[in-house]
């Protein structure tokens, strides 16, 4: 220290001649790429395959939210058993696209090291839960094109693809029962579960529209091993749709609006918070196991 | 009103169910279920005991429509039969071929 500095002068470290030190992101998080958030993937199977299991983990979670919450136990038994079918078709999608990438990727990698603008599940499956006639309506929506769609998808020339499509379908025959039938005991039964699930449905019905979308990924999917393009399907779905709600006193809402762009990585805002609980206890110990 | 009286049953109706193993095997009571009609009872058996074994049948039956022996008849209804062997087929042997389950 100089002879003639000043003792009382505060050490604040003001005026201070040294630049404060700043340290490049990338030496912390590694290179930064871009984010694929539109645009033509790079692999159009891979990322069919995305589509597919993202539908099904991410409404699976939310079935899941359900456990020791539902109207009564045996209702929460199978809420529970659909959750868990939905995630193990997600397992076996993902599966089918980590082979078809070939960068080593593992299912748990697809679930839990992916952000919200990286999944390519359809909005309607991120929506929160709201009422039990939300989520049985949500189910019911989802599910009706489900069955047609792997029942189609199990004619493909890949046979893992294939074979996954199949279980899957058996599988959402059960489901689409099971929902069917809480649609017409909702629908036609007191005042109030009308009102609810018919607002549930009036809520959900925009977000159906998405459900149809198809871009240049399903065209090359269709020429390279015949899997369905969903559009196809959608006379198929509005038929049975409507045969069940007119079946349970209740009215086809009719959209004034649609959101899009789940697909492509643009979600709503619920998604992000899903993700974070749902991955952060394999973020925070990952490869954990037990 | 009396606190310690027995609270209403809030619960749907009770269903028994029996679920089969395989092929000519009876069905065998695995419990019960609450479901308010006969497919609720059918789904709800099948969430509850059909998913995990080897069940390949189902039957549900209301509760109520069972009639039971009271713990009171098991003298006059059971005891008797233990001293006669000759109601019992020990006399005679099952031939080869045949199935018992």
């Amino acid at each position: 220290m100089a002879p003639d500095a000043t003792p009382d002068e505060p050490e604040t470290g003001a005026g201070a001649p040294v630049a404060p030190r700043i340290v490049p992101v990338t030496t912390t998080l590694g290179p930064l790429r871009p984010t694929a958030t539109s645009g033509q993937p790079a692999d159009a199977f891979v990322e069919y395959c995305l589509r597919l299991a993202d539908d099904r983990l991410v409404l699976g979670h939310r079935l899941s939210e359900w456990c020791g919450h539902a109207p009564i136990l045996e209702e929460d038994i199978a809420l529970a058993n659909i959750a868990l079918d939905l995630i193990g078709q997600a397992e076996a999608f993902f599966s089918v696209a980590a082979e078809a990438e070939g960068r080593g990727r593992t299912p748990d990698d697809f679930a839990y090291f992916r952000d919200d603008v990286a999944f390519r599940n359809a909005m309607l499956c991120e929506l929160p839960n709201g009422d039990f006639g939300v989520t049985i309506a949500r189910q019911f929506l989802w599910t009706a094109l489900q069955v047609p769609f792997t029942k189609a998808l199990s004619a493909a020339s890949h046979a893992q693809l294939a074979g996954a499509a199949a279980k899957a379908h058996k599988e959402h025959v059960y489901h689409l029962r099971h929902a069917a039938d809480w649609v017409l005991k909702l629908g036609d039964g007191t005042p109030e579960s009308h009102a609810r699930v018919q607002a549930a449905l009036d809520g959900l019905w925009p977000y159906t529209d998405e459900l149809f979308y198809a871009d240049g990924v399903d065209a090359a999917v269709a020429a390279l091993v015949g899997a369905p393009v969903v559009t196809a399907l959608r006379e198929d779905w509005a038929r049975t749709v409507e045969a069940v709600l007119r079946q349970a006193t209740l009215s086809v809402p009719v959209a004034d609006w649609t959101p899009a762009g789940g697909r492509l990585g643009r979600h709503t805002e619920h998604l992000g918070h899903m993700l974070a609980e749902m991955q952060s206890l394999a973020r925070a110990h990952p490869g954990a196991q037990w | 009103m009396d606190a310690l009286a027995a609270p209403a049953d809030s619960q749907w109706p009770l269903w028994e169910v029996f679920t089969q193993e395989a092929q000519g095997a009876p069905h065998e009571h695995a419990g019960s279920v609450h479901a308010v009609d006969a497919e609720q009872a059918l789904q709800n058996a099948r969430d509850v005991f059909g998913r995990r074994g080897k069940v390949i049948s189902l039957w549900v039956v209301p509760t109520e429509a069972i009639v039971a022996s009271a713990p009171s008849d098991a003298g006059p209804f059971f005891d008797p039969g233990a001293e006669k062997a000759y109601r019992h087929p020990y006399f005679y042997k099952v031939p080869k071929g045949i199935r018992v389950y």
